[in-house]
């Protein structure tokens, strides 16, 4: 499926998620790293530990909803993946950003601004495993 | 304050996600289909946001605290090990698989797609199978 190059949105809401990133520091003095909002909320030990964490993912859930108010069209989610496929992969990458502690944005966004040595390696290593898994469904075995 | 200042930190978040074309893994999985149907994009969403964290974080860790807490608590560790690498590497090969990932997916929750859903209950089982893991000290824990 093709899609749309769009420099500008992408540009613009990097500075935003950018910016939410640099406002959970000021405001709570924490990395913005979603798989750890996760498991923070799901496995929290206390509510002082959750009920932050349920405030940010009703801000970030309210966000589709915002955009759908402004510009009267929601933001696309186009899954051109088998519904087995977001199932395995979200067991993998739930497994993976826990044992590698950390994901997409705390890795990639938080680390490397960071300049943590260990989301230097990590950022890479699952750039380059996740182009060769889609090289090898798209292109080796076709799903 | 601190609650609504999290609300606000995750629809900052949750805006930038949807606008830049995250979540939707259709951009997301072509950014990774060089040799196919590539779409740039999602570079420009890791520059802006690297800008603006590289930038923001310096500014905010001049201050002795954060507005809500008593101290910053960010990752000091710096050492590389295999649970780091061999957990990324997971993360990629998962984040390839469905398109989505945990940052991306929290947001997209708002779309009322059932495929985020089903996204998100597969993070958390992946999460839960490590930590299960963990106490049978199959995988070793961080920290």
């Amino acid at each position: 499926m093709e899609t749309v190059f769009t420099p500008f949105l992408s540009l613009g809401g990097g500075v935003l998620i950018g910016l939410g990133a640099v406002l959970l520091m000021l405001g709570l003095g924490r990395i913005l790293g979603a798989t750890g909002v996760i498991s923070g909320l799901v496995f929290a030990q206390s509510r002082k530990e959750a009920s932050w964490r349920v405030a940010m993912i009703i801000g970030m859930i309210l966000a589709p909803g915002l955009i759908y108010l402004v510009s009267g069209t929601m933001p696309a989610v186009d899954v051109p993946v088998s519904p087995a496929m977001i199932v395995i992969g979200g067991v993998i990458v739930g497994f993976g950003a826990s044992l590698g502690s950390g994901c997409t944005s705390g890795h990639g966004v938080c680390g490397l601004s960071r300049l943590s040595v260990r989301s230097f390696v990590a950022v890479p290593t699952f750039m380059a495993t996740a182009a060769l898994t889609v090289f090898v469904l798209r292109h080796v075995i076709g799903a | 304050m601190k609650l609504i200042f999290a609300g606000v930190t995750g629809l900052v978040f949750g805006i930038g996600i949807a606008l830049s074309g995250m979540m939707n893994p259709a951009k997301v999985l072509n950014f990774f289909d060089i040799a196919g149907t590539w779409d740039p994009s999602l570079a420009f969403v890791m520059g802006g946001a690297l800008m603006v964290t590289g930038l923001g974080y310096r500014l905010v860790w001049r201050r002795a605290k954060p507005l809500f807490d008593t101290a910053f608590q960010v990752p000091v560790s710096t050492h590389i090990d295999r649970n780091l690498v061999s957990g990324a590497a997971l993360f990629g090969i998962g984040w390839g698989i469905a398109g989505f990932c945990p940052g991306a997916a929290l947001p997209a929750l708002g779309t009322g797609r059932w495929e985020v859903v089903l996204f998100i209950v597969a993070v958390i089982g992946g999460l839960a199978l490590r930590r299960g893991l963990s106490r049978l000290a199959l995988v070793s824990v961080p920290q």
